[in-house]
């Protein structure tokens, strides 16, 4: 498979997503337009500036809020490309900023907890399949309806209890040291590995009956190398994807755990921003969280072509 | 696939009686508490459990089985609610879609496809935010992002039906558009919805009392999972006790649904699913 073919889809597929994205910002931009009171009073307001007639008039021309309404939408989208997505009326700073600098957080946060869900599933998922019935298989089962019908909210408060209050072996809440990181991760990690253990199960099972599996037995192949080789490398596929559309979402920051184990990530952020009514970064937040999705996606796609050597680039 | 026949699976028998529980629970709820959910006695604060108050009482007084009880009635409700918003904007989006096709069919899909390309949490979280934090406006956020998902696998379920013979015949005797789409497609997509409705409840029960825990659903002093578990953070330490009963109601009722959904699914999937 040459460079060229791999350039050319993935050219292809990034011409898909711009009506998806300007989609995006359009829903973005309208929010905005939503929102009750005037953004430039509020920011007046914000600054400790009495909104005067004048006062109010000249903040809306600093913010691109006079004229009609096509031409604030081109304004801002043009702001936008420029990574400027206008400052929080909380702090003053530049949102893009703000939301960059509690990005780490969220993605140590998020690593470790598609860390857990994988060291939990895939030797679930793999044991259930290759001894369907067995009590591998029930504790498979029972681990993956426990997972999605257990809340996060209430796992994460168990966990510091247990955890935190009872054993003391972890920090209560926070973001200091690298075992802060444990108890947050566990509770993310548990609710996502239930339909990971779903998924490589039953996807494994549909391989092993493959022909080409037999054929790899009939080659005199050992077992662990069959299903190593030949069954585990077409049976994770679909995961794959999955985990791409999780990632995608964890870096949201899952607003719920990071509320309750009050860590410094972007979830817990934008949480903080609604309540305080800050709606520019909200904004931002949901406009840098949509535009993440979807490039993840297009990574996930060109990864699965790459991976999967029966699917043909067009 | 015989009505009986879904309940063979013991998952599905143990959800189906869960499900029911809960159910019977919230509709006799006003019977079944012991005393007022909202009454505060600030005197019988953070009491043990005692006759009087059969699960003891929460930092205001007030009795944790009847918050709880009452509690079941506001989830079941609610999640009601949100999937008749939802099924009331997705069913006819996607029978549009499915049945118009072409242009139509096009343009409702990148509609979709942008929506969908949203954490569907954070654009609930955005509406909420600029509505403001009340349980209408939950439901109205849920509904308004969450139809587009429905909408997608209600399209294909029409594309599917369709193509079959039926639907042929049913044009050839000369039946007109609007009988087609009623009596052939969406009599023979309800069983297919119904079970979809059936694994979702779960997922939406647990993303209202999620909303709820976060202070964006329902406001106290509405009895509420959510709430409550909310308000019994911080006496995580002092009483404990105070969010396992919660917590143990979302989690069974869910697990109910999950089990009933599956349960129904199974069977019929070889047939529609």
């Amino acid at each position: 498979m040459g460079l060229n073919i791999i350039l050319r889809y993935l050219l292809q597929r990034l011409m898909q997503i711009i009506p998806v994205l300007l989609g995006i910002s359009c829903i973005t931009f309208g929010l905005m337009h939503l929102t009750p009171g005037d953004p430039a009073e509020i920011m007046l307001r914000a600054d400790g500036i009495k909104p005067t007639l004048e006062a109010t008039r000249a903040a809306r021309h600093a913010l691109g809020l006079d004229g009609p309404i096509h031409m604030q939408f081109v304004h801002w989208l043009y702001r936008v490309f420029h990574l400027d997505l206008g400052k929080s009326y909380r702090s003053g700073l530049p949102v893009w900023e703000e939301l960059m600098s509690r990005f780490p957080a969220t993605v140590l946060l998020s690593g470790s907890s598609l860390l857990t869900a994988i060291l939990i599933a895939l030797p679930l998922g793999i044991g259930s399949a290759l001894y369907p019935g067995s009590l591998l298989d029930r504790l498979g089962r029972a681990c993956a309806l426990f997972s999605v019908s257990m809340p996060g909210y209430w796992l994460g408060l168990l966990l510091i209890y247990y955890g935190a209050v009872k054993l003391k072996w972890f920090p209560m809440m926070g973001m200091e040291g690298w075992s802060s990181v444990i108890l947050p991760a566990c509770t993310l990690g548990f609710g996502m590995a239930g339909i990971y253990i779903r998924l490589i199960r039953t996807s494994l099972l549909e391989v092993l009956g493959k022909l080409y599996i037999k054929a790899a037995r009939a080659k005199g192949l050992r077992e662990w190398q069959v299903i190593s080789g030949h069954a585990l490398r077409n049976a994770l596929l679909p995961s794959l994807t999955l985990l791409g559309i999780h990632t995608g979402g964890l870096l949201g920051g899952s607003v719920i755990v990071e509320s309750i184990f009050s860590w410094p990530g972007i979830g817990r952020y934008a949480v903080e921003a609604i309540f305080a009514k800050d709606y520019t970064v909200i904004q931002g937040y949901v406009l840098i969280m949509a535009v993440a999705v979807v490039l993840i996606n297009v990574a996930v796609d060109l990864l699965h072509q790459l991976l999967n050597p029966r699917i043909r680039l067009r | 696939m015989n009505r009986l026949h879904m309940f063979k699976s013991n998952g599905a028998k143990a959800g189906g009686i869960i499900v029911l529980l809960f159910v019977c629970i919230g509709i006799f709820a006003p019977w079944l508490a012991p005393s007022d959910p909202l009454q505060i006695h600030m005197e019988h604060k953070l009491s043990m459990p005692s006759w009087e108050y059969p699960l003891g009482t929460d930092h205001l007084g007030r009795c944790v089985l009847s918050r709880l009880v009452y509690g079941t009635r506001t989830s079941l409700y609610y999640s009601l609610m949100v999937l008749a918003a939802v099924f009331s904007i997705s069913i006819p989006v996607g029978l549009l879609a499915g049945y118009v096709g072409g242009i139509v069919d096009h343009l409702i899909m990148r509609v979709i496809d942008i929506l969908l390309a949203f954490p569907s949490l954070i654009l609930s979280l955005a509406v909420t935010a600029v509505l403001g934090p009340s349980m209408k406006n939950l439901l109205i956020s849920f509904a308004v992002v969450w139809w587009a998902g429905y909408a997608r696998v209600i399209r294909s379920m029409v594309l599917q039906i369709k193509e079959s013979d039926y639907i042929m015949a049913a044009k050839a005797g000369g039946a007109t558009h609007l009988q087609i789409i009623l009596r052939h497609i969406l009599l023979n997509a309800a069983r297919p919805i119904l079970v979809l409705a059936s694994i979702e409840i779960g997922t939406i029960m647990l993303s209202i009392a999620g909303l709820s825990f976060l202070g964006l659903g329902a406001q106290p002093p509405t009895p509420e999972w959510g709430v409550m578990l909310n308000d019994s953070r911080p006496y995580i330490q002092t009483e404990p006790r105070l969010l396992l009963y919660p917590g143990l109601a979302i989690m069974l009722s869910v697990l109910g649904f999950n089990l009933l959904g599956e349960g129904l699914r199974k069977p019929g999937q070889k047939e529609e699913l």
